[in-house]
């Protein structure tokens, strides 16, 4: 079996989010780069079937030199190679086409992708990487069973989950669920050295145009002082929640 | 030119999302000039959309679509914008419509911007205002293809009544088979989720234990609340994980949020920022939620819940 699982590189959760002075741009002063957290789970489902069943992990990123540390973290957790498309990644389009280039050459069977980036959180690249490939796509996957080539998957809907089955090649954007919170991997000292020597291949971007572009940034109001109510005045409480917010 | 809506229906009714797309639709429609069109499938009552400002209905019956079958749906919205020469798409955000915008944006190769909190900021060039950084901030986005995409983030414009004329169509789509196949749905009965509910109560390590938590479920009952918790909660295993709300959760967009023993971390904040009115009891006056909340009360949940559960039963005997 063959899996592509795409990682994106994003501000760690804690980081404050500031832009440049005329807003134009994300400041990344201070701040810290992760795997994204979705990423973490397909990554850790991916090894999780490599030892089960068998398969090569081929990593990918869009991005450009300083996205490498999230690609050799997941070679150290046990992906077998990484590519990395030398390119900023203008928007989620964009991104689906590129990596779409790339499996085009590679006949994967399932590629696996986070349900969004916790930066842009467009939610865009898996399904539209799967239309550019013309593979079936599961969304918001929370659970997921191999049998030879059928997938049956479970994703998550509004109330509940829904069951689904279908063929490889198939394109899946998880989350928390396909694999628990305690069986994700942290790389160790060996998983460390053993990535040094694993092939981290730079490959050029297509020339595309990209659909959609970023023209400034905003932050949120800041929130007015929150009124305290005395732990003993809940009909305050109530009040001021029907009379002043309406919203009982 | 047109602009379109895809109008969703859970067992033949439209949700409040549906609604809300419409609305939204609408109003986009008369700054363009033009007229709106929403398309539903296996709609019971479909004109139920003029009053929300729908022009035209399109309306697609077919046995095979009783689930929601993205890639199919996908089609079928390609084939409409082809037909309608749609210049602006728009999907809500439920867990269905995050699923099917994407698929439709590479089918149509058009520009798709998602968690879209307003109307067009400009319209030529087509400028919208979304969520990014996990509610940490809003991003205005050009989109530059001849078709675009919009994804209305839940709870953000509103559901209002307009004027539509209502004119019903039926539509046959091509249909080819998408070799995806639902085999069953599992609706967690009797209880209201997260993502439609206008009121969430959410429980933090600061209730000690899952035994506690009939504390929360009594409160939502009152209110006709959801039920949700902090991810170490989820991940303790007292809750289960589709209560797990914040940025690595659940998104929530509700219109009261009641926090209760729970921290106010920056990653459980920024996914339920969203919430129009914010309420935190904490015994500590220190947590950072009170920075985010509306209204707090500083107090010890199994002193303070007990009594809201009550006065708010009160509340609703003589308000009803
Ligand atoms: C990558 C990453 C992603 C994360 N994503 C999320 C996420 O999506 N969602 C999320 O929730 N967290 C997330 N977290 C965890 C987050 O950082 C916090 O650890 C978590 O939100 C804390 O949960 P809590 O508030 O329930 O617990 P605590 O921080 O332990 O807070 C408990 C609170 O209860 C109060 N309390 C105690 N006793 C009482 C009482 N009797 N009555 C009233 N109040 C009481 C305390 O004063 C305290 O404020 C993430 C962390 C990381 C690193
Ligand atoms: N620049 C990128 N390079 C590789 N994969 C990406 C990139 N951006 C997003 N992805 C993948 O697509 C998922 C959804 O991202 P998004 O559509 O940006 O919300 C992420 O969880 C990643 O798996």
């Amino acid at each position: 079996m063959k899996i592509l699982v795409c990682i994106s590189h994003v501000p760690d959760t804690t980081s404050k989010i500031n832009f440049t002075a005329d807003k134009a741009e994300f400041d990344t002063n201070g701040v810290q780069y992760i795997i994204n957290p979705y990423d973490e789970f397909v990554l850790a489902k991916a090894m999780h079937l490599k030892e089960e069943l068998g398969a090569s992990i081929t990593v990918i990123n869009v991005g450009t030199a300083e996205t490498e540390s999230s690609l050799r973290k997941a070679m150290a957790i046990g992906a077998d190679e990484a590519i990395r498309i030398d390119a900023t990644a203008q928007d989620g389009f964009f991104v689906a086409q590129q990596i779409a280039e790339v499996a085009r050459t590679n006949a994967y069977d399932l590629i696996f992708a986070g349900r969004e980036s916790i930066d842009y959180n467009g939610g865009m690249v898996p399904g539209i990487l799967a239309t550019l490939l013309d593979y079936n796509f599961i969304n918001a996957c929370i659970g997921l069973e191999i049998a030879d080539t059928t997938a049956t998957a479970q994703r998550e809907i509004d109330g509940g989950s829904e069951t689904l089955q279908a063929q490889f090649p198939l394109v899946i954007a998880g989350q928390k669920g396909l694999t628990e919170e305690k069986d994700l991997r942290i790389p160790n000292m060996r998983g460390i050295m053993m990535a040094r020597k694993k092939p981290l291949t730079v490959k050029e971007p297509a020339d595309l145009a990209s659909k959609t572009g970023a023209k400034g940034f905003e932050k949120p109001q800041e929130n007015a002082a929150c009124k305290i109510v005395a732990a003993d005045d809940i009909d305050g409480l109530i009040d001021l929640l029907h009379n002043e917010a309406k919203v009982i | 030119m047109s602009v379109l809506v895809f109008a969703e229906v859970s067992e033949g009714k439209f949700k409040k999302n549906a609604l809300e797309v419409v609305s939204y639709g609408k109003k986009l429609a008369e700054e363009l000039g033009t007229e709106l069109t929403a398309f539903s499938i296996n709609a019971e009552a479909p004109t139920e959309l003029a009053s929300y400002g729908a022009d035209k209905i399109i309306t697609i019956t077919e046995s095979a679509l009783t689930s929601f079958d993205a890639k199919a749906i996908a089609s079928i919205a390609a084939q409409i914008v082809q037909k309608e020469n749609t210049k602006v798409l728009i999907v809500d955000s439920s867990a269905n419509g995050a699923y099917l915008a994407p698929l439709i944006a590479g089918k149509i190769a058009a520009g798709y911007a998602s968690n879209v909190v307003e109307l067009p900021i400009s319209t030529e060039p087509f400028v919208v205002k979304r969520k990014a950084f996990s509610n940490k901030a809003f991003q205005n986005t050009e989109i530059n293809t001849d078709v675009k995409i919009i994804g209305l983030a839940k709870n953000t414009f509103g559901v209002f009544e307009n004027e539509g004329k209502g004119a019903l169509e039926d539509f046959s789509p091509e249909l080819s088979d998408t070799g995806i196949v639902s085999v069953s749905v599992q609706q967690a009965s009797g209880k209201i989720s997260i993502a439609d509910a206008e009121i969430v109560v959410s429980g933090g390590r600061g209730l000690k234990g899952p035994e506690n938590w009939g504390l929360i479920e009594d409160l939502a009952e009152v209110l006709n609340a959801a039920t949700a918790c902090s991810k170490p909660v989820s991940d303790l295993g007292w809750r289960p994980h589709s209560e797990h709300v914040g940025q690595t959760g659940k998104p929530v967009a509700s219109n009261l949020y009641i926090a209760i023993g729970v921290s106010g971390a920056i990653q459980h904040v920024a996914g339920i920022n969203a919430s129009k009115v914010k309420v935190v009891i904490n015994t500590d006056p220190e947590a950072p939620f009170f920075k985010v909340a509306d209204y707090g009360i500083v107090g010890d949940a199994f002193e303070v819940v007990p009594q809201l559960i009550q006065k708010l039963q009160d509340f609703k005997s003589q308000n009803s």
